[in-house]
């Protein structure tokens, strides 16, 4: 390149060169180093310690039940809820009930998504919007979605229509209020920056304030999970009928209904189970990607 | 001195306005608590095409308030700015690159906003990063970039949008010394490049700072603005010629002078 430089500047281009050198050297300097944690370093660091904290708990509602500490009625045996496993396992129905409940969960999810969106942008956008409805849906995210269930159940019956009510008033706010704490935290900076570009209006809507707001948004997708499995655990409790098919809430309340506590305990575990494994599998690996490639993972 | 200067961009001034930047008895309010306040008085300017000049000011002279009415994301309270060559680019102290993307991708963006085809953006965002020599760039998170590594970056992705008009709001008044030494050769080099090569058309910049060596070292004039109403208290032609260095003899020559001006307008805001 230096070479068909013809421009009359013969005295300052040792200058000039210099200047590519030095700068070269500063770069070299200041080069931030990034690197992901090594698989062994994570499986010590993360994986590790909750399989350990688990074991712990597991040991010790052993130690309880051989202690004899309490009759079998109030603390099955860690055996008879693997058992109840087993059994259902066997029988086939373990896959079953756990996908009715799943496929209920996730598809309200996803309506929830659809409406919480939009519903966010415009309560993040639009100023009177905000001051009218900002202020219900934040009051919305601290009523428990139980208390939904009496209502749905009226106006709908025992249906899966109900379901998906109950499992839409408990999430759509927590999408709708995650994307509009996203949408306000976006710094003023982006969007002059923006603006200078010529992102305004839709554009910049599409080029800098809706990836700018993504953590934010990611945030209440993940707690718009929680809130939908938490309200279909409470709806398929409450409201079971056999026109609704066998999930994870039923299996519960049959457990109570037959006095069957490995059942019961069975039923609490795979609830649990399911529902981290959702967030392990789907939203955290999103939400860590999505962090790492901005640099707001900050290892220490 | 200034004629020779001037002379830079003759060349093709037929295609061009007869000015970068006019900005005509602009004033600027802004209604606080305590009612209406003035925070730049009665400013006219004129840029010429292709020229560099600094606007130098203590804190409350408007400076950057003055950079964002020229870059129209402000309107004035009164008289007027034209920029005829377009919408001005703008640099921020903070690099403002979006982190979710890539350095390429960030200037990409630029060009894209611009209404450059598709097919064209790569390789003008490779070129524009090779301009600032950070050709390996191109797929680097923000993150993984140096202070100056993301205004090299920036520099470029302003250059991406293809204006007549750079403006500047301090963009290196957050690096360290050394840095800051070696973009101030990497601007005037490209201002330089901008101007001298046939095809490429004018480039002006106006470039707002605090740091009088800073303003002398890379500019043909030298603005200094009163604090509180920002009004324009003295002007200075740089005939020093480039390459400078911010060390030499004549560059500190100047710069204590305008210092001494500048002082002179700070002790004025302690005498009531």
């Amino acid at each position: 390149m230096a070479s068909t430089d013809t421009t009359p500047k013969v005295a300052a281009k040792g200058k000039t060169d210099d200047l590519a050198g030095l700068e070269a050297g500063l770069d070299a300097l200041d080069a931030i180093e990034t690197h992901r944690t090594p698989v062994r370093e994570v499986l010590v660091q993360k994986v590790l310690p909750p399989l350990l904290a688990v074991g712990l708990v597991l040991l010790v509602w052993q130690i309880l039940v051989a202690a004899e500490i309490t009759d079998e009625t109030k603390l099955p045996a860690l055996s008879a809820v693997w058992d109840s496993l087993a059994d259902m396992w066997n029988k086939g129905t373990l896959l079953e009930v756990i996908w009715t409940s799943v496929s209920r969960g996730l598809l309200g999810f996803l309506l929830a998504l659809a409406i919480g969106t939009p519903l966010g942008l415009i309560v993040a956008r639009v100023k009177f919007v905000r001051a009218a409805i900002g202020p219900i849906l934040q009051g919305l995210q601290s009523l428990p979605s139980v208390a939904w269930v009496p209502p749905a159940v009226l106006w709908f019956g025992l249906n899966d229509a109900m379901m998906y009510t109950v499992i839409l008033l408990g999430a759509v706010p927590s999408i709708a209020n995650g994307l509009v704490s996203g949408i306000d935290q976006v710094p003023p900076l982006f969007l002059r920056a923006g603006r200078t570009l010529g992102a305004t209006g839709l554009r910049g809507a599409r080029h800098i304030v809706m990836p700018a707001a993504l953590p934010g948004y990611l945030a209440g997708l993940k707690q718009g999970w929680a809130f939908s499995w938490r309200s279909l655990m409470a709806a398929e409790i409450i409201a079971s009928s056999p026109d609704l098919g066998l999930g994870l809430g039923q299996l519960l309340e049959n457990g109570r209904n037959n006095i069957d506590l490995p059942g019961v305990f069975l039923a609490i575990l795979l609830i649990l189970v399911v529902g981290i494994a959702i967030d392990l599998l789907i939203f955290s690996p999103v939400e860590r990607w999505v962090l790492r490639s901005r640099g707001l993972l900050v290892k220490s | 001195m200034a004629t020779t200067l001037a002379k830079a961009a003759e060349g093709t001034v037929a295609e061009q306005h007869a000015h970068a930047a006019r900005i005509e008895h602009v004033s600027k309010s802004f209604s606080g608590p305590a009612g209406s306040q003035l925070v730049l008085d009665d400013i006219s300017l004129d840029v010429a095409p292709g020229e560099f000049v600094t606007i130098l000011g203590a804190s409350g002279c408007g400076k950057s308030t003055l950079l964002n009415l020229v870059a129209g994301l402000d309107k004035p309270s009164a008289g007027s700015i034209e920029t005829p060559g377009g919408r001005p680019s703008l640099m921020f102290q903070e690099h403002a690159l979006f982190p979710w993307l890539t350095a390429g991708k960030n200037i990409e963006l630029a060009l894209r906003l611009r209404g450059v085809d598709k097919a064209e953006r790569r390789p003008e965002a490779e070129r524009l990063l090779e301009l600032v020599r950070l050709g390996g760039a191109y797929g680097k998170r923000v993150h993984e970039l140096s202070g100056g590594m993301r205004q090299r970056v920036a520099l470029a992705r302003a250059l991406a949008q293809d204006s007549q008009m750079l403006l500047m709001d301090e963009p290196f008044a957050a690096l360290d010394a050394i840095t800051r030494d070696v973009l101030h050769g990497e601007l005037t080099r490209i201002w330089e490049a901008a101007n001298t090569s046939g095809s490429a058309g004018n480039l002006s910049v106006l470039f707002v700072t605090h740091n009088v060596r800073e303003a002398v070292r890379l500019a043909q004039r030298v603005i200094l603005l009163s604090s509180r109403p920002g009004r324009i208290a003295k002007e200075w032609t740089v005939g020093i010629p480039q390459p400078r260095r911010i060390e030499d003899a004549d560059v500190a020559e100047l710069s204590l002078e305008i210092t001494e001006h500048l002082r002179g307008e700070i002790r004025r805001h302690g005498q009531h």
